[in-house]
């Protein structure tokens, strides 16, 4: 396989509260190829999105990139340390649109409303390309229209709240690839739109990521969407990777008790009538209570007592391109400094 | 949209009409009415007023009739742009009142639109450095500011100007053009003495303004559309400036209408201390006189100006904000 387009190693993003710091990415690693996708799965507060805005560099205050790298390998073959420069920076902002798009999660309300769609659209093109205000206008309507925007001359000059919230993604999809960067990063870019929406949308991701060799990186915690796009998966539990691999071994062979916990969870619509849906038990810790040693021994059907509650369990490697952070998998190391 | 604006104007007539029965009837509440007023000054002062005397006054002015003949009366003949005579003055309220609407709205704005040059972008840059020590320090002053009675700040700096400077800071004019008429000296001589009591005056709607400003802007600045212009790759002075800023000035163009009753009431004491030639202390002796006309012609004007303001701000409001005009197509 290709070199990595963006490689994540040991990224820790914390926010500094008055009642404490919570570690809401501890040590997220994950590489990331041309034309394919990664998909991070993980329950709700686990640390997807702030994995995702620490890699832009947009985390909100009083988050902040404590620690690991987020290489970049620009189209020149060089490759930059994202976590490295100044958040602020002229570098950090031509990353930032550039070279990855982002596209958010609540369509309602991530366009302004006082604006018109093809205002945003310019302003995206404009900011990383010199073009005149028509060329900027014609290359927003032909954005428009490559989402599957209909009537897209005319939709250049409306306003965010006309448009349904399917349309609306799409043009956050556009707008997110403006400038036309290698890099998508999907926040649960589905999650506020309905089940046929959806799928029109994940259509449409794809669509494009074959014809721009996009990498994408798909953020969601339904397991129904990673095994449609994903190629590789990184499960996410309390800020930690808990799980990386190729998406058939995720779904096939999924090693972490977490994993396997998850692919329970999915409901079928092959399961008998009015059966319970099968949960994971107990619930995700407060972040000012984080369990002892591996985060997730509360919880875990696998629980050693004695090893899980004590240390912390490294990654380990099961396959070549299949890894898991697990006590099942790993000999505890007796006195690691 | 010409529906919305028709509907619109229709209301403000409706709501002007409204003002006028409103104000005749407040300024007919206190117990006895001009002549009772007048009857006790000329006592105090020692000469008494005979029975007959006080009956022909009553008559002429119409006191004795019922309210609404009064207000019938009253209304009719302001319809034709007569607003009657001022009792206390005995000239027409319109020449007591003159010039000084006009001032009044002149001095109104400059404080407006210094107050809004002061507060806004103390308040956006509070909101967006929140819990700074420089948000910390603007809300101390603002807090100060929003305590301190204006009049006593007018009296300081009166104070001060006349002890280090030698200045004598009251009046809109100098003693040269106090009643000379308009002239282009005049104006001058005005936009001179304008900044310090439109300084003044606007201190008092600063440290509000700056509060909700703030507050408007703290709501936008978690708004998921200042993430997503973030991640386009934007400056982050654009960022600010161009979206949650203008969505968080949005409200200020709805309260255009209430800005100006809201200065002239506030400002009758500065106005009596720095004796600024403004309506405020007009309407003030005029209640204190039971003068009517006069102050009834105050709040109907007061009133109006309000309710054109409204009008003006729905305006605006529809030019700026697209969710409303489209609200009106559909």
């Amino acid at each position: 396989m290709a070199d990595p387009i963006l490689s994540v190693r040991g990224l820790e993003t914390f926010f500094h509260g008055d009642e404490g710091i919570v570690r809401a990415v501890d040590g997220a690693s994950f590489d990331l190829f041309p034309g394919r996708t990664l998909g991070i799965v993980g329950e709700s507060g686990c640390g997807k999105s702030v994995t995702a805005r620490s890699i832009l560099r947009i985390v909100e205050r009083p988050g902040r990139v404590e620690n690991g790298s987020v290489l970049l390998r620009r189209a020149d073959g060089s490759t930059v340390d994202l976590v490295k420069l100044d958040a602020s920076s002229r570098e950090m902002r031509e990353v930032r649109g550039g070279e990855i798009g982002y596209v958010f999660q609540e369509p309602m309300s991530s366009l302004s409303a006082y604006h018109t769609i093809g205002n945003q659209l310019m302003e995206a093109i404009r900011l990383h390309r010199t073009v005149t205000k028509a060329e900027a206008r014609d290359r927003a309507i032909e954005l428009l229209r490559m989402v599957g925007i209909p009537r897209p001359e005319q939709r250049v000059d409306s306003y965010s709240f006309e448009l349904s919230g399917g349309l609306r993604q799409r043009v956050m999809i556009a707008l997110s690839l403006a400038a036309e960067p290698r890099i998508l990063i999907a926040d649960e870019p589905t999650t506020a739109l309905d089940v046929t929406t959806q799928a029109q949308i994940l259509e449409l991701i794809r669509r494009i990521q074959e014809e721009r060799n996009l990498a994408v990186v798909l953020i969601t915690h339904d397991m129904g969407v990673i095994a449609e796009m994903a190629d590789a998966v990184a499960v996410m539990y309390l800020g930690k990777v808990v799980e990386t691999g190729p998406v058939d071994a995720i779904f096939h062979a999924p090693k972490h008790p977490y994993t396997q916990s998850l692919l329970r969870s999915i409901p079928s619509v092959l399961a008998q009538p009015l059966s319970r849906l099968a949960t994971i038990t107990g619930s995700i810790p407060h972040p000012f209570a984080r369990p002892a040693g591996c985060p997730f021994h509360p919880r875990c059907p696998s629980f050693m007592p004695g090893t899980c509650d004590t240390g912390a369990p490294g990654l380990t490697r099961l396959a070549p391109d299949h890894e898991a952070r697990c006590f099942l998998y790993d000999q505890p190391r007796e006195t690691s400094a | 949209m010409v529906t919305y604006i028709l509907q619109r104007l229709g209301l403000a007539l409706v709501t002007i009409w409204a003002i006028s029965v409103v104000s005749f009837v407040i300024i007919q509440l206190p117990p006895g009415d001009f002549v009772d007023t007048y009857i006790t000054n000329l006592a105090a002062s020692g000469s008494a007023v005979r029975a007959e005397e006080a009956q022909a006054l009553r008559e002429q002015y119409g006191l004795d009739k019922p309210i609404w003949v009064q207000y019938w009366k009253w209304i009719s003949r302001v319809a034709t742009g007569d607003f009657g005579m001022s009792m206390e003055w005995g000239r027409p309220v319109i020449e007591v009142i003159g010039d000084r609407l006009w001032l009044t709205i002149v001095i109104s704005f400059a404080a407006i639109l210094i107050t809004w040059g002061i507060a806004l972008p103390i308040g956006i840059y509070s909101a967006v450095r929140q819990y700074s020590v420089a948000d910390y320090i603007f809300t101390f002053v603002g807090f100060v500011g929003l305590a301190v009675p204006n009049f006593l700040l007018a009296l300081i700096i009166m104070y001060f100007g006349f002890k280090l400077f030698d200045l004598n800071i009251g009046g809109l004019f100098s003693a040269e053009y106090q009643i000379a008429p308009w002239s282009a000296g005049k104006v001058w001589d005005m936009m001179k003495h304008l900044p310090l009591p439109a300084m003044i005056l606007a201190l008092a709607g600063t440290a509000q303004l700056i509060r909700i400003m703030r507050a408007n802007l703290l709501d936008e600045l978690r708004r998921p559309y200042v993430t997503t212009a973030r991640a386009r790759g934007l400056p982050e002075w654009r960022v600010i400036l161009k979206y949650p800023v203008r969505a968080a000035l949005n409200p200020f163009a709805s309260t255009i209408g209430y800005l100006l009753p809201f200065v002239v009431s506030g400002s009758i004491v500065v106005s009596l201390v720095l004796s600024l030639p403004t309506v405020g202390p007009l309407l003030l002796r005029s209640l204190v006189a039971q003068d009517m006309f006069l102050a009834g012609t105050i709040v109907l004007l007061l009133g109006i100006l309000t309710v054109i303001g409204t009008f003006l701000s729905d305006l605006i409001l529809m030019w700026i904000d697209p969710r409303i005009r489209s609200g009106m197509h559909g």
